[in-house]
């Protein structure tokens, strides 16, 4: 007991002793770095934080609830007793005091809003508030709404407070405009895709038809059925996402289409582990890379095309890879096709799928895409196998 | 058992398994005769895939020991392993696949908004994982030491070295085709073996086993001591003894063994002569004695009613929360396809589990004296040659022993698969294990050691303390969150730690052997009875105390686990 009780008693103190002296050293540290900087370069700090705290809810637009956070967070940093976020119309939120000059405010908002201090009166005595002072909130050069602050006396510098933290909140609303802009721009670049089944790919489908009906009517028949099938899932509009067996069976008419114009010049090989095919993927993610991998396979070569799509199940992942024996791809080229900068002749097909899949899953589930010139392609994904927030609709 | 005999039939049911994977999986052919929709994986195919992950060496070996050992109250066993199917279809199966969740972290994370839950849920389930893991090796051990006559470890060591190759080598993934031939192999491996075990004993003129009394050596029987063991001898009984006994080395010596204690060393080999009453330990004494044919007679743990219940709870509510059992539901394409899976899988166990009894009984009958070594999980492996002899014993001991391989490789390395990709999901990614063939060492390594460290656990108990731990976690939080609005976040956690905390504790301290025996050792050992109401309890009250906190998409998530799919489409138009 007294060989151990000792060496239990040093051990402990050991640690108590190390504890209290790494405490003692960050502590000294941090007074020491308290000293050595101004309090004018950490109130600067601070009202930077303050100002971009302030200010970032507006990144969702200007709404009732976001200008209510940017009021509450603004008010202590222009040190006002009242102030008011407000749209071209109506205010939006009162933040602090003297609430009841909110009508007043309102009544004042027709017409555009411009720069100007006006006083406020009421009958309640000691109420902090006297004049206010208003800046106007734009976004994308147009007047959105306005900020004003409320104080009991009018100076300029309060004035121009108003003024600064208009224009830094303006930014963010610009940002916000930007975001919206941009998913505009991603849906309409969706609606391009889901349209995209080329004219030709039109034509040709029906003149091949055409070829089998005095032939073999049978067949002709079904491949009108697989026209019908394969238009009506691409140009689908609900939902962003569906299964990975909607998406193959798409896939198959696209082929069997094709495979009616090309006859025994296209050999396909699906290898399908059936484990992954309830797997949820964004909507069309497959089918352009397929077409890409027959016009690299066929329309650009006259040899035999061999097109393998494989789906594998990888745990918590599915590994799906098309690969075909065309004529393969300048990776430099490549680069700037899933940059977007090789001109518009490209298509939007790769790397539309290549920014979705990273928007969905994130940045290490973009395409993974091996080539050469004349080496034939062969394009890898990887799709979770759940995600918050991936859900396929029902089947149809 | 003939070695050669054995380790052939293990050989030929592996080599099978990597056949029908390789022929399963590369089905590969051109478009014109292919459909992909008509190949999403059949219901009634994936039944068999899931119950040929399902059972493991604890309903392979581990319930025929036991009821050899203990009696009809071991019979709850394997009525729970399939009850728990039962309460899976009514309650789970349909609304956890129209969740989309894979893992059940998955479907803590879609139904409640919260990482936080998902961490958590991860942690329990490894814990799960890797408790069910335990018996696994500890079965693979149990084979390979009756095959081989390696240590126990060894085997353990070997089936784990073999699943992580496997796996990490991406050999045997979730693989409905091999999964579904193991189920067919396990059950092939059982019948055919006892429709000719029954022919013998009817020919041996179907002796009754007498159920109230001590068992007795039906025949002579020469008996092998592995490890030293002390029994107690009721009536002197005459015996031919190689080895140690009572301290004396002696070589072929017949001796009277008296009244009274006596002590075997270890290889010891000790010869019976029929109609003796077999010698127990002290240990399996009372339990092994009058009353085997009789529920809730012997006094097991002193509180046999209070165990049949903890066992009842954990079996009929722990399936759902085994990782390897849930996955296997992903592969269904609707919620409809899952409850019929469901539905076909009751059968199939049901079938399978109709066997074991019989097991148990021949056992009782033929193979006693497994009772005195204490290898009573060896009974399905040793009856064959004990009934049969000969080398059409040879062939079927061969059947039987491949058999339990085929059980305790599928699930193993189900497990394995499972806990590999939480662990690299849920529970390390910040160690930068992104791929889920990285974490398959960790997955199978801690059981491994741990299986190396418990001694002496019943296979088909240790499955038990898996099930009490998934009963207590994981059945409120799929429960409550397909069917009560009200849980939240806090609420989930809460219930999630006290329930299957507690009951994990439970289980720690059983394996660790810390308890003392009577009622405390009871009240770990079967937790389910109070952890279960814990779990849902705690759930239940702090959402109710944090109603503020109800995930925002709650009726959208209900509306999507709950409103079923349109009816399949019918044939298309000729």
């Amino acid at each position: 007991m007294t060989v151990l009780g000792t060496l239990a008693l040093v051990l402990v103190g050991l640690a108590v002793f190390v504890c209290g002296a790494a405490l003692g050293h960050g502590a000294a540290r941090r007074q020491r770095e308290h000293a050595a900087d101004g309090d004018e370069v950490r109130a600067l700090a601070r009202a930077l934080h303050s100002a971009g705290l302030a200010a970032a809810p507006l990144r969702g637009g200007l709404g009732p609830d976001t200008a209510r956070r940017a009021a509450r967070r603004l008010r202590p940093l222009l040190a006002v007793p009242a102030l008011a976020v407000t749209d071209t119309t109506s205010v939006l939120a009162w933040d602090g005091a003297a609430e009841h000059h909110r009508n007043q405010l309102e009544a004042r908002l027709t017409g555009p809003p411009r720069s100007h201090t006006f006083p406020l009166t009421c009958d309640a005595g000691g109420c902090p508030v006297r004049w206010g002072a208003l800046a106007p909130l734009t976004a994308g050069g147009r007047p959105v709404g306005a900020l004003v602050v409320c104080a009991a006396t009018e100076t300029s510098a309060h004035a121009r407070a108003a003024e600064a933290a208009a224009a830094r909140l303006s930014l963010d609303l610009d940002l916000a405009g930007l975001d919206r802009a941009r998913a505009d721009a991603y849906e309409a670049e969706m609606r391009a895709l889901r349209a995209q089944i080329s004219p030709h790919f039109i034509y040709n489908s029906l003149a091949s038809i055409a070829s089998f009906v005095r032939t073999d009517p049978e067949r002709a028949r079904e491949l009108l059925q697989e026209f019908a099938d394969f238009t009506r899932y691409s140009f689908r509009r609900d939902g962003d996402f569906t299964t990975l067996a909607e998406e193959l069976r798409s896939i198959e008419q696209y082929l069997e289409l094709a495979r009616a114009r090309f006859g025994r010049r296209l050999e396909v090989t699906l290898r399908i582990a059936p484990e992954v095919l309830p797997v949820t993927l964004p909507f069309l993610c497959l089918q352009p890379l397929v077409e890409n991998a027959l016009k690299h396979g066929l329309e650009e070569s006259v040899e035999r095309s061999v097109i393998t799509i494989t789906a594998e199940d990888e745990g918590t992942e599915a590994r799906v890879a098309i690969e075909d024996n065309g004529v393969g791809m300048d990776p430099e080229r490549l680069r700037a096709i899933l940059r977007g900068t090789a001109g518009a002749a490209t298509g939007i097909g790769l790397s539309n799928v290549d920014r979705r899949l990273r928007q969905v899953y994130g940045d290490d589930h973009g395409l993974v895409i091996e080539t050469g010139v004349g080496a034939g392609t062969k394009i890898t994904l990887r799709l979770p196998k759940f995600r918050p927030g991936v859900q396929a609709p029902p089947p149809v | 058992m003939n070695r050669t005999y054995g380790i052939a039939g293990v050989t030929a049911v592996v080599l099978a398994t990597v056949l029908v994977g390789a022929l399963g999986l590369r089905v590969s052919r051109t478009t014109s005769d292919f459909y992909v929709a008509s190949r999403t994986v059949a219901p009634r195919l994936n039944a068999f895939a899931v119950s040929g992950e399902y059972l493991s060496a604890a309903s392979f070996l581990g319930v025929a020991g036991l009821v050899l050992a203990q009696g009809v109250d071991m019979l709850w066993f394997p009525i729970g392993y399939t009850a728990g199917f039962l309460v899976l279809l009514v309650f789970v199966a349909a609304p956890l696949r129209r969740s989309g969740a894979y893992t059940l972290p998955d479907f803590a994370e879609a139904r409640l908004e919260s990482r936080a839950v998902r961490r958590v849920a991860g942690v329990l389930v490894v814990g799960i994982g890797w408790l069910y893991l335990l018996p696994q090796l500890r079965g693979a051990g149990l084979t390979l030491r009756l095959l081989t006559g390696a240590p126990g470890w060894l085997g353990a060591l070997v089936v784990a070295a073999v699943v992580t190759a496997a796996v990490a080598a991406g050999g045997m993934r979730s693989i409905t085709f091999v999964q579904a031939f193991q189920y067919w192999l396990k059950l092939t491996a059982l019948l055919v073996p006892v429709l000719f075990l029954l022919l013998a004993w009817r020919a041996d003129r179907a002796p009754a086993p007498v159920w109230d009394q001590r068992p007795v050596f039906h025949r002579s029987a020469e008996v092998r001591v592995d490890r030293p063991v002390t029994v107690t001898v009721r009536e002197p009984v005459g015996v031919t003894v190689s080895g140690t006994v009572d301290g004396r080395t002696v070589h072929g010596v017949s001796l009277l063994l008296g009244e009274g204690p006596h002590r075997f060393g270890a290889d010891t080999t000790v010869r019976f002569p029929a109609g003796a009453v077999v010698p127990l330990p002290d240990r399996t004494a009372d339990r092994a004695l009058a009353g085997w044919a009789e529920p809730l007679s012997s006094s097991r743990e002193q509180h046999g009613l209070y165990a049949t219940y903890g066992l009842i709870l954990a079996t009929f509510l722990g399936t759902m929360g085994l990782p390897h059992v849930v996955v296997r539901f992903y592969t269904n394409p609707d919620g409809r396809a899952a409850r019929r899976t469901t539905v076909s899988v009751l059968g199939l166990l049901g079938a399978f589990y109709l066997l074991m009894p019989l097991y148990g009984m021949l056992g009782r009958l033929y193979a006693p004296d497994l009772l005195l070594t204490g290898d009573t999980d060896a009974v399905v492996l040793v009856l064959p040659q004990r009934l049969i002899g000969g080398a059409a014993g040879n062939l079927l001991g061969a059947l039987v022993a491949g058999g339990a391989c085929a059980a305790f490789l599928s699930t193993a390395s189900g497990l394995t698969m499972s806990v590999a990709g939480v662990l690299a999901q849920d529970v390390l990614p910040t160690l930068g294990v992104r791929h889920f063939r990285l974490a398959t060492l960790p997955a199978i390594a801690v059981p491994t050691a741990a299986s190396a460290l418990v001694g002496d656990l019943p296979v088909a108990d240790a499955v038990g303390l898996a099930f009490a731990v998934s009963a207590s976690s994981f059945c409120p939080l799929l429960v409550l969150g397909i069917w009560w609005r009200g849980l939240t976040p806090p609420g989930a956690i809460a219930g999630l730690l006290l329930g299957g905390g507690s009951a994990l504790t439970a289980v720690t301290a059983t394996i660790a052997g810390g308890a003392d025996p009577g009622w405390p050792h009871t009240l770990l050992a079967w937790p389910a009875v109070w952890s279960v109401p814990v779990g849902f309890a705690a759930m239940i009250l702090i959402s109710l105390a944090t109603r503020d906190r109800v995930p925002p998409g709650t009726a959208t998530t209900m509306a999507r686990l709950h409103l079923p799919e349109p009816p399949p489409p019918g044939p298309p138009p000729a």
